[in-house]
């Protein structure tokens, strides 16, 4: 004896919120109503268990069914099988895009291949996360790029249209997005302590200032590649390392303007030339591609660390990069002060970010 | 010539890819009406085609727009092959032939292939230019609305109710034709949609016809059919209560009648009262009767004479062909003859009486399928009158459907004649027995009427069950008539419908009568059984909640006759066990009468089953039910007594807890004086008839006859315990549920605009063949239990909340397979009055609640506009506070409309592209949307599917098919009303699911049929703020009027 049929159709898809989220997290239906009657429900509503397994499964079905206008979330508007109110509507697209900062963190600028695919059950098994889940976030991130790759316009709001997504979540599959494209170095060990939030803080800083849109948004060009030109340009910055006058000049006005302003003021001297090497360095590198993934990885190496064990705090940090940035400009010979004002707004609000612990 | 149907082909979208090499399609359309075929132009390369064709134009009669549809087909030009079709559209254009419905359908449209569902949609326009036409000898009815709705429609109000109108079309099955074996299965559904399709629109059409004939312009409560009868064919029938409508605008259509109604006199009921010879053979000339009083209905000897001759006759009916007594235009014997001149004379002489034109036009059967009338319409209700025959269809033999003949659609008007009569001959026999028994209560109306069948291999069993009643002739009439008649007998409007009909000395059935514990003027029944609403006037104590009686059956398999036999025998014990276990049910729960039953008996190879589904009140009027008595066998065992008295005890216990769940304290605490309990035995004599003939076979069963107050349950048997038990295991529905199977649920009023309909299907396979009848009610006992379990389940977030119209139907699909699939709607409603109301049970709450509860009272007065007369003071001032208090209704209109609000949260970023294309349907099977107010009805909604697949497993298995294909229909339905312009289907029922599975051959197929009325509503708020002075002024005069 047994139930060989069982359906239910509301003329509103009903849909369970934390049967959703449960689907999503890649939850088996057995294990799901698990969940669900650990979560109580039953003795909120005199259930039995046969009753949560059937509305589990129903759920899952309509899940499924559902699955395939999520991949185009504008059709989920304009599609006639599923009644579902708007507010809803926004809700299954924005949890089915949703991610797990975990899972995002191994997977943030590698190439969304088939390969990486084929290693998503080693990422399971790392992050905790699903297989079933990884995939989904996998194929999302893919999707999404696939789509946005060959757009013109703004990157994040492509991303807001295409996907329907809230503000927030849009501009981390741009970041997203970027990363994968520009295939940044993110999974080394020293790396390992900056968080998704740190890296799609950065993305967005580059993103906004140092592609071709953030100079001009109204240019056909895209948001997901950075600005050419300007990484050529950025080559003219070595003059400040290269050259001993301006390099000393530059160093004795911003030990003029911090002196007595910090306590790490002469470990801030004594390393004056080696930071101010590091970073422009990374900027006369940025020409090279291969030198664009380790970008992160150079600041770290070369500025955050240093500071690091000098013991600075963010406020020092602060500091420093203020008055850093700000000398060059008073230096006579140094004549390019768009091209280092770009770089050292984005560079400065990236080390802030990423000097934490 | 008088139509001209115009179609254009706007564009298509979703489409899909029919192309593997470039992932796209090359679409085109044909558009074809009868016979004539129009083709746009091919659309190459796009999934999102643009053709914008032309207005193709079709010339056709009146007649052909009412039977045909509109059939848009959807292809991909192939160069090299044939075209392949995507999928087609069936647009039904009748709702365009009326002048008060739709004047345009516009908008997308799924296009639906029976194989793969749904593949995209089309945008279309059609339109049509009707020519008036005065030909008296039309064959078109081109005009006459339908509505599936059983009450008035909301915003009509009726001039006249003509009566019952009746028609079935008849053809052969095009999946059992010779050619269906060598079409594929695509052509073979699809000639059946679209043979259904045609036989619908003949149908309609021809009802239409006899509804001109009548005087009519409308049908109320059109109820259509479809029997798939397997080989001998395929058989679509329609019943409907034709009326005479007209528009109001914003009058509820109560108001006017109501002061008009009270004065006049009933001229009608004696009248109605001497038709009582339908069947008179044994009894003598009929007794004219003074209708002043009741009493003298009949002399008391000639009455029960009468009543058991009918017994005996029963069976006999379909030789004699008594069947056709008074009907008009077919041919009849000598003793038919008599008969209608008997019927007639009857006619005649009401004819002749000055109210003549009100109501008498009732023409052969005095049949309503309204199931909600006008206040002062329905004056008594005798109780409920149904009416069982088993038809073997392999008699049938039709030579005109023979092998040879090849098969051409719409060609049935050679073969016809034949056909239809044998069914025909059918269902008037089941109709004419329904008359007679509906006499034998003292009633000359059936009201709630309904037919149904059930069909396994070759034999049928035809059902028919409706309310015994009177009904008032003055209602229609235009001024006050008649007036020195019966004037104090106007009945009272709270209990008068419980008052009974029949002679007291000489009731039909034994039944303990006392006076109405309302009035305390008129007798009524301890029981009242009824297929009808609970009237919206009615005085009720507490809530309603739905009641079930299920019962299961096995029986051997057998062939041919002997088994038409033994499911004749075994219909009596089914109906009667069904109607004990109701009435047990009734009184655990402390109630007293049953409203909207309906008995569903299903027939399979090796069972039968039996689901009785009704919602249980406590009528104000009636006596308060006796507890439940257990009588042990043998007393000397005191372990057994033991047992006995600790069951007693688990009885009391549940009484008095339902008592207090559904808030059931009478008013008064008169206990009533305990006469001697009804034996048993008396019951059973009248229940079991002997049946005579194998085949044709009509079982009967009064399902109103009383029972003592002092219900005395034995328990020497094993069956006896099982009664109890499953008595006892019925769970109570969870905290903040309440369920019902009537339009509304008595003692809810005050419902918010949050709606869900919904549609549920289980299957359940019964592994283990030799099952007792035991193990087998317990298996369907439990089946729907956990079906509605799983509905409060499902809809816990509306509580508080209550399931209206909770509408079951059982079928035995294969061999050990049930299927049970459920229909209904879950409204929310506010906690606060029900509180109250519960506080001043019995008594109509709105006065009181009026001074504490002035904005919820806007809903109740718009929902029910029948209630609003009974609280005159409440219109203007509930009224005048619409603007003080917004939040309430705000709150409410979130929850179902959530459109404004979530649409700009979700699109904060004004993309044009989105949301806006699909508008909300509602969909109910109620004829009303709380909140809101239908300012227009657009036309019946008729949809017929059949769904296939060869890849089941790859479909998600059964339940993953039938899933998409009840969403796919809901979609169809929606599209197709939006396109009509409507916002909502009202009235909505799913009235054939047929599913069939063969999982080795990983095939299904489906078919559904779903109906109901399109219409615009408003919400009342908008509808308010738009015209509050009209609206305060229409509910004061209808105050006025009301006192």
């Amino acid at each position: 004896m047994s139930v060989e049929l069982d359906v239910f159709v509301g003329n509103t898809t009903i849909m369970d919120k934390e049967v959703y989220q449960l689907w999503l997290n890649g939850y088996t239906v057995n294990d799901a109503v698990k969940v669900r009657i650990e979560g109580g429900v039953m003795e909120e509503c005199e259930a039995s268990a046969d009753v949560l397994l059937s509305d589990t499964m129903d759920q899952y079905r309509t899940f499924q069914m559902c699955e395939r206008l999520l991949h185009h979330p504008a059709k989920l508007a304009n599609q006639l099988l599923f009644q579902i109110p708007p507010d809803r509507q926004a809700m299954l697209i924005e949890r089915y895009y949703a991610f797990d900062d975990l899972f995002v963190r191994e997977v943030l600028g590698k190439k969304l291949s088939k390969g990486t695919k084929k290693d998503l059950d080693d990422v399971s098994a790392k992050t905790g996360v699903s297989l079933k889940s990884c995939r989904r976030q996998f194929d999302n991130f893919k999707r999404v790029f696939k789509v946005v790759e060959e757009l013109k316009g703004p990157l994040v709001e492509n991303i807001r249209q295409h996907f329907l997504l809230p503000d927030q979540l849009a501009r981390d599959y741009a970041a997203i997005v970027f990363f994968a494209n520009n295939r940044f170095e993110t999974g080394k060990k020293k790396l390992l302590y900056l968080t998704f939030q740190d890296f799609a803080f950065c993305a967005g800083q580059l993103i906004n200032h140092w592609t071709l849109g953030a100079v001009d948004s109204m240019m056909e060009d895209m948001d997901v590649d950075l600005d050419k030109e300007f990484l050529q340009d950025l080559k003219d910055l070595k003059i400040l390392i290269t050259d001993k006058d301006l390099l000393d000049q530059h160093k004795s006005l911003v030990c003029t303007a911090l002196r007595g302003k910090t306590s790490v003021f002469n470990e801030m001297e004594a390393n004056f030339k080696n930071l101010s090497r590091g970073l422009v360095n990374i900027a006369a590198k940025l020409i090279n591609a291969k030198d664009v993934r380790d970008f992160f990885i150079d600041l770290v190496e070369k500025f955050i660390e240093p500071c690091r064990s000098d013991k600075w705090t963010s406020i020092d940090m602060n500091l420093f990069l203020t008055h850093y940035t700000n000398s060059a400009h008073i230096l006579d010979t140094f004549k390019h002060h768009a091209v280092w004002t770009r770089y050292m707004g984005v560079i400065k609000s990236c080390i802030l970010r990423m000097y934490h612990d | 010539m008088p139509g001209k149907l115009k179609a254009k082909i706007v564009a298509g979208r979703h489409l899909p890819v029919m192309d593997r090499a470039s992932d796209l399609t090359d679409a085109f359309v044909e558009v074809k009406f009868g016979n004539t075929t129009y083709k746009t132009d091919v659309y190459p390369k796009s999934l999102n085609p643009q053709w914008n064709s032309e207005w193709f134009k079709f010339e056709v009669d009146d007649e052909d727009l009412q039977d045909e549809p509109l059939q848009i087909t959807v292809l991909d030009h192939d160069t090299y092959s044939a075209n392949d079709a995507i999928g087609k559209v069936y647009i039904d254009i009748d709702p365009l032939l009326c002048s008060e419905a739709a004047t345009v359908i516009s908008g997308w449209l799924p296009i639906y292939d029976t194989i793969h569902g749904i593949r995209g949609e089309i945008n279309v326009l059609v339109k049509v230019d009707l020519f008036n036409d005065l030909n008296r000898f039309r064959q078109s009815s081109c005009g006459v609305k339908f509505f599936c709705t059983t009450s008035i429609p909301r915003c009509y109000r009726a001039i006249m109710v003509h009566g019952f109108v009746e028609e079935l079309v008849v053809n052969e099955d095009p999946e059992y034709q010779w050619i269906d074996r060598i079409r594929t299965p695509r052509a073979s559904n699809e000639a059946r949609q679209r043979l259904i399709f045609l036989m619908s629109g003949e149908l309609q059409r021809k009802i239409g016809l006899k509804v001109l004939e009548m005087g009519g312009n409308a049908v109320v409560g059109y109820l259509q059919c479809f029997d798939l009868e397997g080989e001998s064919g395929l058989v679509v029938r329609a019943i409907g209560t034709a009326c005479t409508l007209e528009k109001i605008s914003t009058l509820p259509s109560t108001a006017t009648h109501q002061s008009n109604s009270s004065p006049s006199k009933d001229m009608k009921e004696p009248v109605f009262g001497e038709e009582v010879p339908g069947i008179p053979l044994s009894s003598g000339p009929p007794t004219p009767l003074r209708a002043q009083t009741f009493s003298s209905f009949s002399p008391s000897k000639s009455y029960s004479r009468q009543s058991s001759s009918s017994d005996t006759e029963l069976s006999l009916t379909p030789k004699t062909g008594m069947g056709s007594g008074g009907s008009a235009g077919k041919e009849a014997g000598p003793l038919k003859a008599l008969l209608r001149q008997q019927t007639q004379s009857a006619l005649e002489q009401r004819g002749v009486s000055s109210s003549s034109e009100a109501f008498v036009r009732t023409g052969e059967y005095p049949f309503f399928t309204l199931t909600s009338f006008p206040s002062g319409f329905l004056l008594h209700v005798g109780g409920v009158v149904s009416a069982r025959s088993v038809k073997l269809l392999d008699r049938i033999h039709n030579p005109a459907l023979g092998n040879t003949r090849s098969y051409k659609l719409l060609d049935w008007n050679s073969f016809t004649a034949d056909e239809p009569e044998t069914r025909d001959a059918w269902w008037e026999e089941i109709r004419q027995e329904i008359k007679s028994h509906a006499k034998a209560l003292g009633c000359h109306a059936v009201v709630g009427y309904s037919e149904s069948t059930s069909i396994c291999e070759e034999v049928c069993i035809l059902s028919a069950s409706g309310t015994a009643a009177i009904l008032s002739s003055r209602f229609m009439q235009d001024g006050p008539l008649d007036t020195e008649h019966r004037f104090e007998e106007v009945v009272p409007p709270g209990c008068g419908f419980c008052h009974i009909p029949y002679d007291e000395l000489n009731i039909p059935f034994p039944a303990q009568l006392t006076y109405c514990y309302s009035c305390r003027r008129s007798k009524v029944p301890d029981v009242l059984f009824t297929t009808i609403d609970l009237p919206a006037d009615a005085n009720i104590t507490g809530k309603g909640c739905l009641i079930q009686a299920r019962l299961c059956r096995t029986k051997k398999k057998a062939q041919g006759e002997g088994n038409a036999t033994a499911i004749s025998n075994l219909l009596p014990f089914l109906e009667y066990e069904l109607h004990t276990q109701l009435m047990n049910k009734l009184k655990l729960r402390g109630m007293n009468a049953l409203f909207g039953l309906r008995i569903q008996i299903s027939v399979g190879e090796t069972m039968l089953l039996g689901l009785a589904s009704a919602t249980g009140v406590y009528l104000t009027a009636l006596p308060g039910p006796g507890g439940i008595q257990i009588a042990g066998k043998t007393p000397s065992d005191i372990t057994y007594e033991q047992h006995i008295s600790n069951m007693q005890k688990k009885i009391n216990d549940t009484i008095a807890k339902n008592k207090d769940l559904y808030e059931i304290n009478p008013p008064e605490v008169v206990e009533e004086i305990i006469g001697s309990p009804i034996p048993e035995p008396r019951q059973r004599s009248r229940l079991f008839r002997s049946q005579s003939e194998s085949s044709d076979e009509v079982s009967e069963l009064d399902l109103s006859h009383g029972k003592k107050d002092a219900f005395v349950l034995e328990i020497d048997d094993t069956d006896a315990v099982e009664d109890i038990h499953a008595l006892l295991t019925d769970s109570p529905t969870p905290q903040g549920f309440y369920s019902c199977n009537t339009e509304i649920m008595p003692g809810i009023q005050n419902w918010t605009s949050a709606i869900q309909m919904f549609t549920s299907v289980r299957v359940f396979r019964l592994n283990n063949a030799n099952l007792t009848n035991q193990g087998l009610n317990k298996i369907f006992s439990d089946l729907c239990e956990n079906l509605l379990k799983s509905l409060y389940f499902k809809l816990r977030s509306m509580v508080p909340c209550c399931l209206c119209h909770l509408n079951f139907t059982v079928a035995i699909p294969e061999d050990e397979l049930i299927q049970v699939a459920v229909t209904a709607v879950a409204m929310s409603f506010d906690k606060e009055q029900i509180l109250e109301n519960g506080k001043q049970s019995g008594e109509k709450t709105l006065t009181k609640a009026i001074t504490e509860n002035d904005e919820q009272l806007q809903f109740n007065l718009e929902l029910n506009p029948e209630s609003s007369h009974a609280n005159p003071l409440s219109s203007p001032k509930g009224l005048s506070e619409v603007g003080s208090h917004p939040s309430a209704r705000a709150s409410s209109m979130e929850k179902a409309s959530p459109l404004p609000e979530g649409r700009s949260r979700s699109l904060r970023s004004n993309r044009s592209y989105s949301g806006t294309s699909v508008a909300v349907v509602k969909m109910t099977p109620l004829s009303f949307i709380p909140g809101a107010k239908i300012i227009k009805y657009l036309g019946i909604i008729n949809m017929f599917f059949i769904r296939e697949t060869t890849s089941l497993r790859e479909e998600g298995g059964v339940s993953g098919f039938l899933h998409s294909f009840i969403a796919e229909v809901f979609a169809m339905v929606r599209a197709h009303v939006a396109a009509l312009g409507g916002n909502a289907v009202v009235s909505y029922s799913m009235k054939e699911c047929v599913f069939m599975e063969n999982p080795n051959k990983n095939q299904a197929q489906c078919l559904i049929n779903v109906s109901g009325d399109a219409v615009i509503f408003v919400r009342e708020s908008e509808l308010e703020a738009a015209s509050v002075q009209p609206q305060s002024t229409t509910h004061t005069s209808n105050g006025g009027e009301g006192t």
